[in-house]
């Protein structure tokens, strides 16, 4: 019997299917991979699983019986835990306060006795957790640890766990996964969910595969290989009819030479990159999100401080190469170098939600003059230049911009970035959560940028657009670069192989 | 969207979302319903004590504020107050939390009244009031400052550190009363502080100071919606992350608006020692660096509306005051009225950034779809 | 001797008000609301007693001592508790900021306690000169142990005193263990420190801040009470309470959010509030020492933010509103 089986299970958000009709099962004592790209509503389906969502259509049974799960108690109650990605746990409360937080028991509340039992979980499964730590001082692979004694503590039979791995260094990884078999073995049905090829064939029993929402497969693990899986994960090529142009005249605009950055947790982000942008081309970044996209652009535009490796612009009048490690974006701007940025958080971080367009188009030109006063003529004339040129859809050009839609934010924001003639131009997802024709919108104006000579960076992640719009695509696959490929000539399942390719696994695969 | 599913299994009654789409005029039509409210309910209060009828009621109120030979001074209070709300608005405007103008006001109070007491007399009055505003000011600028500082590098939590600061102050006036007045009154008077007065205006006190507060708003409006300065405390406030993304100097802005905030603190003691009061005691500020946290906080930080929120509180004061004096009850009447209202306009502020949904029939409509 | 012991006396009936207002402000805070209104609820839990006395003392015939101090605690948690629900009701039902509202609360119970107590007699028409309820606070002066009487001023200096010092004392050793060794404890601190893991977790957020917002109130209330019953002898001045509201928030921050420490702390404040009266320093220097329990909470706060220690910080959402869907 299976412990849980999901059937024709859908779930729309608006217009956006985000699952359609999927169909699943795992057993007891199994271990279940979801292997999927970016968006392709693997983390959806689970919080369905888990109480947080609640699917449009379809049926879940857990252990042959149907069940209404409308909340995470009631997933509790059906034995059923998830480990988020992002951990819930308050930072001065030990490890044992997190993990009896909430819990509703007719017995007298004794952290002691919690204590002992956190320990038996841990002595059983194997983890290495001091009941007695605080939170703060615990390392992430530790607070995760954490998450999973809660889930454990409250019973469960049915774990979920959300990209447990994306945190966690090889080492930490490595425990993980012991630890996920032990549970095995003590008969829990374990789901994992991950885009890692070597994790999927060192650690599942069966991997279902989602694709754009859709439900394509499950299969058995030993009887698939690495090819078989990313070609199901990424699918065929679907043709885009974007314009590309081949790159006239184009020279080295930016070089990065063995970034390196470290958080503060200790672990590697970024992992000695280098790579060159050059003028007149797209160079695409593709990699599964958190790979260390958002840091490398932000290292570049001056928001993180890095002190290893080489952050180098050439400058287009005289050739000459200026220095931008350990400058403030204000500093870059002084040098002279137009650098320009479409940030990942666009209202939270490009724009100023609850300021109006005139003076979200200051918050880049604001400084200039020596006047105390803002100057308001010139970014009222880029407001009403970018409302008519892009079409923006607003009430005018006083309208506060989070009362826009996403398309139309975005054309605010690039519209923006673009009208300071860049020479550099870095663009983190600008088409995430966008309709077909602002996405479009966006396109035409990178290549428009290309073609005008401009080195464009463009951060993706579908590779279908990465493919047809970037001249050459760099792959980062946990914080290094695992490949640099032409964007006429490569396949998607190159990419996709490049991109869940992880560091010092490489021997495996060669074999 | 993501609250529908939660329809299903206990559904309640009505869904709280935030609202983005409240139009200007919605929004001053729920503040005014909202007075209106405030003011049936004082009036229902007012009349439980004294037993006159409304109307008698209202015409001792405005009588209060604007009867003969009154309405100078209240314009004079309303300035006050004003300024002490202007004071604070940079600093909320940027999201710093500062309950301490009641200290920085009483420390500009307190250096006017030294530079009076020990400089009066020895140097010329002009080149005296030259100094004392410029003690004032400075003195006000520490004050305010020192919280900013920590706040800026170590996160201090600046609503606490500021609170503690004004009874730093409360004691330093003090300690000044007793050194200053050895009969050990608790209030330095004019007789005491001769030199230093504000030049009379047309014949009139007060005009001076109204004037100055007056051009200060001017000023002040002009540096927050004008100037590059306000434009960065504006981002600061509205999002940590945009400044950082701009290269904005996040803590510069944090000690340089502070600073501000403290120098308009330091004016307003100058004008209550030097252009009002001529006198000295640790109560002169009055509450007014509290309540011009919810002036300023009523007017939503633009100093051209404070005036209107500023007349507002101050003409009940002034109008229960005549209140509670007609009928032999305590001054302190006006602090409950002022309260009242206060309750209503701040709660009414809920309907203005929340949409109440009422959830039953629609969205399950929605998902049966 | 005696005098060190008299003096230790003096300060402690100084500290209790205190006291009550500290430990009402920690549990409060705990929650994650900054209740900047406790001066005022102080007032109006201090005004509410009287006016229950009041009304007790001058229509009774006899004075029961049980009911005397009944009646009047009774009234007085009665007004905290309402005044704290008008909080709650604002900042949690209604998400308003917390100090516009406090502040507001604060200027509404300072005036409310100052209105009554200096205009009731004139209200209810009554024939009494002033508002002095002797009776009533004779029943809350009595030592609750007898035998103190007959004590050394060291043996006073720990029994003389009316019930409501104790009870001081055990409201703050009962909420320091409630807090730190309970279940409830737990999920407070929860809410305060991090509401949306305690509303993931399960822990109704709402209910723990508005029952702790309103407990915490009543208990500060107390202080008020105290401080007219026990402290004045019954006797109503206006403003008489001074800033002790303020004070008591300053020992929430120098008790660094324990009550256990706070009942040290309120003692050690009083001392300090009292102390010009029994050393020897000029006139000119008194404000000078008074200000001393302000700028060790200045020194305290800003040494608990540079040194960082985790356990020692404001509760991390103080002063915020909780919405569940601004995650």
């Amino acid at each position: 019997m299976n412990a849980l089986e999901l059937k024709n299970v859908t779930k729309r958000f608006g217009e956006v299917v985000a699952n359609k009709n999927i169909n699943l099962s795992v057993q007891s004592g199994e271990i279940l991979a979801i292997l999927g790209e970016n968006g392709s509503g693997k983390t959806t389906l689970m919080n369905m699983i888990a109480g947080i969502y609640y699917p449009d259509e379809g049926e879940i049974f857990v252990n042959g019986k149907p069940v209404t799960i409308s909340s995470p108690k009631d997933a509790f109650n059906l034995k059923i835990g998830m480990i988020h990605q992002h951990f819930k746990l308050v930072d001065i409360f030990t490890a044992t306060e997190n993990i009896v937080l909430g819990i509703q028991e007719k017995q007298k509340f004794n952290l002691k006795d919690a204590e002992k039992r956190v320990a038996e979980i841990s002595k059983k499964y194997g983890f290495d957790i001091d009941p007695k730590k605080k939170i703060y001082e615990m390392s992430v692979s530790e607070k995760q640890t954490v998450e999973i004694v809660k889930v454990l503590y409250r019973g469960a039979d049915i774990l979920i766990l959300d990209e447990p791995t994306a945190v966690l260094t090889p080492q930490e990884t490595e425990k993980l996964f012991k630890v996920i078999k032990t549970m095995k073995e003590d008969g829990k049905s374990i789901i994992i969910i991950t885009h890692k090829m070597h994790e999927v064939l060192s650690v599942s029993d069966r991997v279902a595969i989602l694709r754009r929402g859709e439900y394509i497969d499950t299969v058995v693990t030993a009887e698939t290989n690495e090819a078989e899986l990313t070609e199901m994960m990424v699918g065929k090529k679907i043709s885009l009819n974007i314009n590309r142009s081949e790159p006239e005249n184009s020279v080295d605009r930016l070089i990065i030479d063995n970034l390196n950055l470290t958080n503060t947790e200790g672990i590697k982000i970024l992992d000695s990159i280098s790579f060159t942008a050059k003028s007149g081309e797209i160079l695409g970044i593709a990699g599964i999100a958190g790979s260390g996209q958002k840091e490398l652009l932000e290292c570049i535009a001056g928001l993180i401080k890095t002190t290893d490796g080489k952050i180098c612009y050439i400058d287009p009048a005289d050739d000459k190469e200026i220095n931008l490690k350990e400058k403030t974006p204000v500093q870059i701007r002084e040098l002279g170098v137009r650098l320009s940025f479409v940030p990942e958080d666009r209202l939270g971080m490009g724009l100023v939600g609850n300021m109006d367009i005139i003076d979200n188009m200051l918050l880049r030109s604001y400084k200039k003059g020596h006047s105390f006063f803002l100057d308001k003529k010139p970014p009222k004339q880029l407001a009403d230049t970018i409302i008519n040129d892009l079409e923006v859809v607003t009430p005018g050009p006083t309208t506060p911009v989070r009362r826009l839609s996403g398309g139309n934010v975005q054309k605010v924001l690039v519209g923006r970035e673009i009208a300071a003639s860049p020479t550099v131009l870095m663009a983190a997802y600008p088409v995430r959560g966008l309709d077909i024709n602002s996405s479009y919108t966006i396109y035409n104006l990178l290549n428009q940028q290309k073609e005008n000579g401009v080195a464009v960076i463009f951060v993706g992640e579908d590779l279908d657009v990465l493919l047809e719009l970037c001249d050459r695509i760099l792959v980062i696959s946990s914080g290094s670069v695992s490949g640099i490929v032409d964007g006429r000539t490569a396949t998607k399942e190159e990419v996709g192989l490049l991109m869940t390719k992880a560091k010092g696994v490489k021997e495996n695969e060669e074999k | 969207m993501k609250k529908n599913e939660k329809v299903k299994s206990h559904e309640p009654f009505f869904h709280i979302s935030k609202r983005t789409d409240i139009s200007l005029k919605q929004g001053i039509i729920v503040r005014i319903i909202a007075i209106l409210l405030a003011l049936a309910v004082c009036g229902i209060v007012t009349k439980l004590f004294t037993g006159d009828d409304p109307i008698s009621i209202f015409k001792t109120v405005f009588q209060g504020a604007f009867g003969t030979g009154r309405t100078l001074v209240t314009i004079h209070e309303i300035a006050i107050l004003l300024c002490v709300s202007l004071a604070v608005t940079p600093a909320f405007r940027m999201r710093f939390w500062n309950t301490g103008a009641e200290g920085q006001v009483l420390i500009g109070c307190l250096s006017t009244a030294m530079c009076m007491f020990y400089l009066g007399g020895k140097v010329p009055d002009g080149m005296l009031i030259l100094i004392m505003a410029i003690f004032a000011v400075l003195s006000g600028i520490i004050w305010a400052v020192i919280p900013a500082f920590f706040k800026a590098h170590w996160g201090t939590n600046e609503t606490l550190f500021t609170l503690m600061m004004n009874y730093v102050a409360i004691q330093l006036i003090e300690f000044f009363l007793k050194i200053a007045d050895k009969s050990g009154s608790n209030v330095v008077g004019p007789d005491l502080l001769s030199h230093g007065w504000f030049p009379r205006l047309f014949g009139e006190n007060y005009i001076l100071n109204i004037i100055i507060v007056a051009v200060l708003t001017v000023l002040l409006y002009i540096y927050l919606n004008y100037s590059k300065h306000g434009y960065e405390i504006s981002v600061v406030g509205e999002s940590e992350n945009t400044a950082r993304y701009i290269g904005i100097n996040v803590k510069k802005v944090i000690v340089r608006t502070m600073a501000l905030s403290g120098a308009i603190c330091g004016i307003a003691g100058l004008l209550l020692v030097g252009g009002a009061s001529h006198s000295i005691d640790s109560n002169l500020a009055d509450g007014r660096g509290f309540t011009a946290i919810m002036v300023a906080w009523l007017a939503k930080f633009n100093p051209v509306t404070m005036v209107l929120t500023s007349l507002l509180i101050v003409f009940l004061e002034r109008g229960a005051d005549e209140v509670s004096s007609k009928f032999g009850l305590n001054a302190d009447f006006a602090e409950i009225l002022t309260g009242i209202i206060l309750f209503f306009i701040i709660g009414c502020e809920f309907f203005i950034n929340y949409k109440i949904n009422f959830n039953h029939k629609k969205n399950s409509v929605k998902e049966d779809k | 001797m005696d005098a060190i012991a008299q003096f230790i006396s003096r300060a402690i009936l100084q500290g209790t008000p205190l006291l009550y207002g500290a430990t009402g402000e920690i549990i409060t805070e705990k929650s994650g609301n900054l209740n900047l209104g406790i001066p005022g609820i102080m007032y109006i839990g201090a005004i509410s007693g009287v006016i229950g006395g009041f009304f007790y003392q001058n229509g009774a015939d006899r004075v029961e001592p049980f009911l005397a101090v009944l009646i009047p605690l009774l009234c007085c948690m009665f007004g905290s508790i309402v005044t704290s629900l008008l909080y709650c009701f604002l900042t949690i039902t209604l998400k308003a900021n917390q100090n516009v509202t406090g502040l507001a609360i604060t200027t509404f119970g300072v005036g409310f306690g100052n209105f009554f107590g200096g205009s009731l007699i004139k209200i209810l028409k009554s024939d009494v000169p002033y508002l002095s309820l002797v009776k009533i606070a004779q029943a809350y002066k009595t030592p609750i142990f007898p035998f103190a009487e007959d004590m050394s001023s060291i043996g006073k200096m720990f029994f003389s005193y009316g019930f409501m010092v104790y009870f001081a004392v055990i409201i703050a050793v009962v909420s320091g263990f409630v807090l730190k060794k309970t279940k409830a404890g737990l999920h407070l601190r929860a809410v305060g420190e991090n509401p949306a893991t305690a509303d993931a977790a399960g822990i109704n957020v709402t209910l723990y801040k508005y029952l702790a917002t309103t407990v915490g109130g009543m208990i500060a209330g107390l202080g008020g009470l105290f401080y007219i019953m026990d402290y004045s002898n019954g006797i109503w001045s206006n403003n008489g309470f001074g800033d002790r509201g303020w004070l008591a928030i300053a020992i929430v921050i120098f008790s660094i959010w324990k009550p256990s420490m706070s009942i040290l702390s309120s003692y050690l404040f009083g001392a300090l509030y009292i102390l010009f009266n029994y050393i020897n320093v000029p006139m000119t220097y008194i404000p000078l020492i008074q200000m001393l329990p302000y700028a060790v909470t200045i020194i305290v706060l800003i040494a608990t933010s540079v040194r960082k220690k985790r356990e020692n910080q404001p509760p991390a959402s103080l002063g915020l509103s909780y919405f569940r869907e601004e995650r």
